[in-house]
């Protein structure tokens, strides 16, 4: 390495590092190899795609310094704070492996630069500013690490999965739900019908989609008011707890609580929103939920805009820590299986945030830090989207207990009606859950498991036939990078 | 009708050997295991009566499968449920719930609504054996 490029990488100090001009950003301090993280750090992990000529650890640097203090330019006034202390520090560059020109940047933040409890505040900074960052081509935020004193800022799901779990009676399995389809052009009458028939078909619970909120064709109140009239009488029918997510999801805050507390005053158990209504009405709502003693359902509507592509943007394992921490209690995540993007691993490593305890660093699922989620509750994990009977082993596989299986078209999509395929379901998950306690390979076995199961089970026997074969084989996109390391044998 | 509460519920009535496999599984977790029955299925009835304490102790399944045929004899025509209890700190609730025995009729529930203002309905749930008093309804 030359002269000139150590000397760019160097912090400087004292007088020449206050002289009007523009500086490097290394220069400026925001690359700090030697530092050491402290426990009560915030960190981020970064996978930065630099502009040709522009040094990775310059390039670290910068994004340091602008998710934190920096500007352009060396300003004086620095001189008027604890500046060494607010600077974020770029301490670890690494090469992508297998891609070339990327580069994993840890960056460490002082805890004293976030406002407690604030999503909003957090993402302003640490996604502020910095991803139309010229020097880059790209950046995505590929994972964060937050210390217990400042997960403790936060109050978390309202219910989380163990209340939820003891508020329904359900345990032992993992839930099953259903999207009502058409999701867009029902009347509350004929959606009331939908919800009815697959709830008493066995679904736990039945779920409003992302984009139904009060339309021409459906006003919202008609819609809650014949959901809780099919939740009740499915309750009646099969002497079991059932929910409807009824999503309140609207243009203001003001008519979102008007929504939520209409459906608290009808009994239900649940109300849902969406991604789009931002961090701060999420919060806003967990608030709510948590007062009113209801379960608080995400759907992560747009979140494909910005976390699918692995170049830029960010990860969904990040969104889903933000979601622990404002406070949901379900939230869409993946299902491997299905029709939507989602790796294995990567899958593995959201649900593996949403309901742990604490995270050790596991590489090969893309969770770069340890986590201490400090007692806050877990968030039940939601995989909907092109799921179907046929799979059971597959999810029950990857997904494990903790998770709520939703087979929209596979339920309502039944040839012999809604409430066969319904019943098709939760008989496919009560065998296979009933063979994997006592030890079968159902990896291995679950097509055979389904198929006696079927013997039994006329609409499981016609799910199969209609589905049985239908997969959705596609190359994931968003797949952790990293290199195996040997193991002990 | 048939109640679908429990984790088994949808699947034939397990048999004893089955039954066996779940409580051996749950010992093997480390789990307790409890037996409960009640004559009140209402879905929101949720303290059944304790069949004896939670088995902390009883870790293998011949004894609890022994508990359950006591519990059988005496509450024959009662709802019977075993439970597993994981202690594990962040748990602390039940990992297993699931029925071993029901009544040989189950006469299910009445749906009673009360109409309110502006089309709301209050609903309550009302157990037609729950008309007789408890002991004497199935």
């Amino acid at each position: 390495m030359n002269a000139t490029v150590t000397e760019q990488k160097r912090a400087k100090t004292g007088s020449e590092r206050y002289r009007a001009g523009v500086l490097k950003y290394a220069q400026m301090g925001y690359w700090q190899p030697d530092y050491v993280p402290a426990a009560t750090d915030v960190l981020a992990l970064f996978r930065i795609t630099p502009q040709e000529g522009v040094e990775p650890e310059e390039a670290a640097a910068a994004v340091a310094g602008e998710s934190s203090t920096a500007t352009w330019t060396v300003v004086w006034t620095d001189r008027l704070t604890a500046c060494e202390r607010y600077r974020a520090k770029a301490y670890r560059v690494d090469p992508v492996p297998g891609s070339p020109g990327q580069y994993f940047a840890y960056i460490a933040y002082d805890l004293d630069l976030f406002e407690p409890g604030s999503i909003a505040n957090l993402t302003a900074s640490i996604i502020g500013n910095v991803f139309g960052f010229k020097p880059l081509k790209a950046l995505r935020l590929e994972d964060m690490r937050f210390p217990s004193a400042y997960v403790k800022t936060f109050s978390g799901p309202p219910t989380g999965i163990v209340v939820e779990r003891e508020r329904l009676d359900k345990f032992g399995r993992p839930l099953l739900g259903a999207t009502i389809k058409p999701k867009l052009g029902l009347s509350g009458r004929n959606y009331g019908r939908v919800v009815y028939e697959a709830l008493k078909g066995g679904l736990d619970f039945t779920k409003d989609d992302e984009n139904i909120n009060s339309q021409p064709f459906m006003h919202w109140r008609d819609r809650f008011l014949y959901c809780m009239e099919a939740v009740n009488r499915a309750q009646a029918a099969s002497g079991e707890v059932k929910g409807h997510y009824l999503n309140v999801t609207a243009g203001t805050l003001e008519d979102m609580y008007e929504r939520a507390e209409f459906a608290r005053d009808l009994g239900s158990v649940i109300v849902m929103i969406d991604l789009v209504i931002g961090y701060t009405a999420i919060q806003s709502m967990s608030r709510w939920a948590r007062r009113n003693d209801m379960i608080l359902h995400l759907h992560r509507a747009g979140h494909s805009t910005y976390t699918r592509q692995k170049s830029h943007g960010v990860s969904f394992r990040v969104i889903s820590k933000w979601m622990r921490l404002a406070g949901v209690d379900h939230i869409h995540a993946g299902t491997v299986v299905g029709k939507l993007e989602g790796d294995p691993n990567s899958v593995q490593g959201f649900y593996n945030v949403l309901r742990e305890p604490h995270n050790a660093v596991d590489l090969q699922r893309g969770l770069f830090f340890e986590q201490d989620w400090a007692g806050l509750h877990g968030v039940l994990p939601v995989a909907s989207g092109g799921i179907h009977a046929g799979q059971m082993h597959q999810l029950l596989h990857y997904l494990g207990e903790d998770t709520i299986l939703q087979f929209g078209g596979g339920t309502i999509g039944h040839p012999m009606g809604i409430a066969a395929g319904a019943t098709a379901n939760r008989v496919a998950l009560e065998a296979m859950v009933l063979a994997r306690n006592e030890g079968r390979d159902i990896w291995n076995e679950g097509p055979q498991i389904l198929a006696a199961a079927a013997r039994e089970c006329a609409p499981l026997r016609a799910a199969l036939d209609v589905w049985g074969e239908v997969t959705f084989n596609y190359a994931s996109t968003d797949t952790p990078d990293f290199v195996p390391t040997p193991q002990v044998a | 009708m048939r109640i679908t509460q429990g984790t088994f519920s949808f699947l034939p009535e397990l048999t004893d050997a089955q039954i066996r496999k779940q409580l051996e599984y749950s010992l093997a977790n480390g789990w307790a295991l409890a037996i409960e029955y009640t004559d009140d299925p209402h879905p929101r009835n949720t303290y059944w009566e304790m069949f004896g304490m939670p088995m902390f102790d009883i870790r293998d399944a011949a004894g609890i499968m022994g508990e359950i045929a006591s519990c059988r004899k005496i509450f024959p025509r009662h709802y019977i449920k075993v439970n597993a209890f994981d202690a594990t700190r962040g748990r602390e609730s039940l990992r297993l719930s699931f029925l071993v025995n029901r009544p040989p009729q189950e006469p299910g529930f009445a749906l009673v609504r009360e109409e309110g203002p502006g089309r709301a309905v209050r609903y309550t749930t009302r157990a037609y054996a729950c008309d007789r008093p408890e002991g004497e309804r199935y």
